[in-house]
């Protein structure tokens, strides 16, 4: 598997990461020797074996249903660059 | 997902078109708010219409360094949904993270279920009709998985002209997305599905299913074909709030696209917006990159496990569910399949017609809370949940009518006045005088005046006998609708010598 310079530039598209035309094909230099080492992975035989999605040995830990956080709005928007009334302010976004 | 066609075409179903007839299929994805205090990640309320970010936790806002801890009531009401669901309950599964871009989603993600759901295949039963001999169809919809998943927060876009209002309290409610298969054919069998969940919902109390504030909606997905051949390309109208929207959208995306195969073109396969105000459909142009979510499993989230006690602890506690509800009334109390249809549709009825029906006849319960309760709620634009009149007072009506207390008719006129003016039946009855006279003395008197004012009815009723019923009518008018109608039946046949 590789990617191609298009790929490189839609995935820090749609992780909103900005990248000149330089950087992309650096990195696309980059990425490709680091898939390229990920590929020697497939040469394992994995059949029969289930995926690992947790390498912890241990059961999730799991809340009971009560009310315990919140009622700080002020704290919630103390960092955003815009608020007003506590609600957070952004661009206009309209589909 | 392997898409299987489990249905035979029916005619019924058809839509015509300029070139032959056309089926449409129908698939749903339900968003449904699981009923819970907390959120599904963090110990933010959850309460609907609070001040702007007050149900926010640094969790939900996706501050640095916050680990999201899974709520164990929302596992719960996931799976009892699914046992709702005649369901496989999958004891292991995976929260996977969908990454998408949009202020109202501080994560970047939202953490949802993508391989490994909580739930996996179930059903529901769907009735369609009564058709006009009176029958019913039962109709199952497969459902393909049922997954626990985080709200985004809310966007306004009409306090600012440059600017958007964001909002966070609903980021990180729990929701379940409950996906069908493409089983309905029809905008009727779409609309009986989006009822039947939620009153499967309602009944296990594990999503209130309030459409109005965003409890409950559904991405629609519509395509047509011609009858028995392959699916064709499907539209996927998103965020439909209403079950009404539900029938109009679908009816107008089957048409829409009809028109376009009808005339050579083919159908692109996009996501739409149905306008309630229009009552079209329309294309959301969004960005060629909307739909790439690069899931991965959530390194923050260990899988969810669960063994079979728990499973079973749930189960045990499981309500009865309004299918088993509607085949005891039909079974033990004789009810008709119409008229126990009609009680099961909302638990509150049901709950309120089993008040009534405790210790009573069931048919008589059935009668009065469909036709006289329902009636008058439906025409006063009434929920079940403000009626005026108690299951009490509707009870002790029916007692009055069964004492001989009271006649039918004069029932209707107590119902009319507890609904006005509220107390007790026997009270009013009493008070009023509108006891139903049993005093044979006083029936027979008023008899004997009716047959003496009438000399040519009475002439005619020698040659038609059918006539009695003219007496028997003015005998009742004569005492205020108070006699008893067998007494006063049986008297005025005795008094004109015709035979029963």
């Amino acid at each position: 598997m590789s990617v191609d310079l298009a790929t490189v530039k839609r995935v820090a598209r749609l992780a909103r990461i900005a990248v000149s035309e330089e950087e992309a094909e650096r990195m696309m230099g980059e990425l490709n020797g680091i898939l390229g080492f990920v590929e020697q992975l497939s040469e394992v035989n994995v059949d029969g074996v289930e995926p690992m999605t947790s390498v912890t040995p241990m059961e999730m830990k799991k809340r009971t249903d009560a009310v315990t956080d919140g009622s700080k709005a002020d704290d919630i928007v103390a960092n955003a660059p815009n608020s007003d009334r506590n609600f957070f302010l952004v661009p206009k976004v309209v589909e | 997902m392997s898409i299987v066609d489990v249905r035979t075409p029916d005619p019924k179903r058809f839509i015509p078109g300029a070139t032959g007839d056309w089926e449409v299929i129908i698939g749903m994805e339900v968003h449904a708010q699981v009923l819970s205090n907390s959120k599904l990640f963090s110990g933010a309320s959850t309460e609907f219409g609070n001040a702007p970010n007050a149900n926010v936790s640094l969790v939900d806002a996706a501050m640095p360094g916050m680990l999201p801890v899974i709520n164990e009531e929302c596992v719960k009401q996931a799976v009892r949904t699914g046992l709702g669901l005649k369901a496989t309950i999958n004891k292991r599964s995976i929260f996977d993270r969908k990454n998408y871009f949009y202020p109202d989603l501080p994560q970047g993600y939202q953490i949802s279920q993508f391989k490994d759901p909580i739930v996996g295949e179930g059903k529901i039963i769907i009735s369609i009709g009564p058709d006009r001999q009176g029958q019913f169809e039962d109709v199952e919809i497969g459902i393909e998985r049922l997954h626990l998943e985080q709200d985004a927060g809310k966007s306004m876009h009409d306090q600012h002209p440059s600017m958007s209002y964001v909002d966070l309290n609903r980021s990180g409610v729990a929701l379940m997305e409950i996906v069908s298969k493409p089983d309905m054919r029809s905008s009727d069998e779409a609309k009986a599905y989006m009822t039947k969940l939620r009153s499967i919902v309602r009944y296990l109390g594990t999503c209130d299913g309030n459409m109005d504030e965003g409890s409950m909606r559904a991405d629609v997905n519509v395509s047509v074909r011609r009858p028995g051949e392959a699916f064709g390309t499907r539209c996927e109208i998103k965020n439909v709030n209403s079950i009404r929207f539900i029938g109009q959208a679908i009816e107008y995306e089957a048409r829409r696209q009809i028109g376009i195969l009808e005339d050579g073109g083919v159908i692109d396969q996009e996501t739409r917006l149905f306008d309630p105000n229009k009552g079209e459909t329309r294309s959301m142009r969004s960005k060629e990159d909307a739909h790439d979510y690069r899931y991965f499993p959530d390194p923050d989230l260990l899988p969810l496990e669960f063994d079979d006690a728990f499973v079973e602890a749930l189960k045990a506690d499981l309500p009865e569910l309004p299918d088993d509800k509607k085949e005891r009334f039909v079974r033990d109390l004789g009810l008709s399949v119409y008229d126990a249809s009609v009680l099961v549709s909302e638990k509150s009825i049901a709950d309120y017609f089993e008040a009534v029906a405790e210790g009573r006849d069931g048919k008589i319960a059935a009668n009065w809370v469909i036709n006289d309760l329902l009636g008058a709620l439906n025409k006063a634009g009434k929920a079940i949940e403000e009626t005026p009149v108690s299951p009490a007072q509707l009870g002790g009506i029916i007692d009055l009518i069964k004492a001989e207390t009271i006649s039918g008719k004069i029932a209707k006129d107590l119902f009319e006045i507890i609904w006005n003016e509220g107390g007790d039946p026997a009270e009013i009855v009493e008070s009023r005088g509108m006891k139903q006279v049993t005093d044979t003395g006083a029936i027979e008197k008023a008899v004997d005046e009716i047959i003496a004012a009438n000399p040519d009815q009475v002439a005619k009723v020698q040659a038609k006998p059918s006539l009695a019923g003219w007496f028997v009518g003015q005998v009742m008018k004569a005492t205020g609708g108070k006699a008893n109608p067998q007494a006063v039946q049986a008297l005025v046949k005795a008094k004109l010598g015709i035979e029963e």
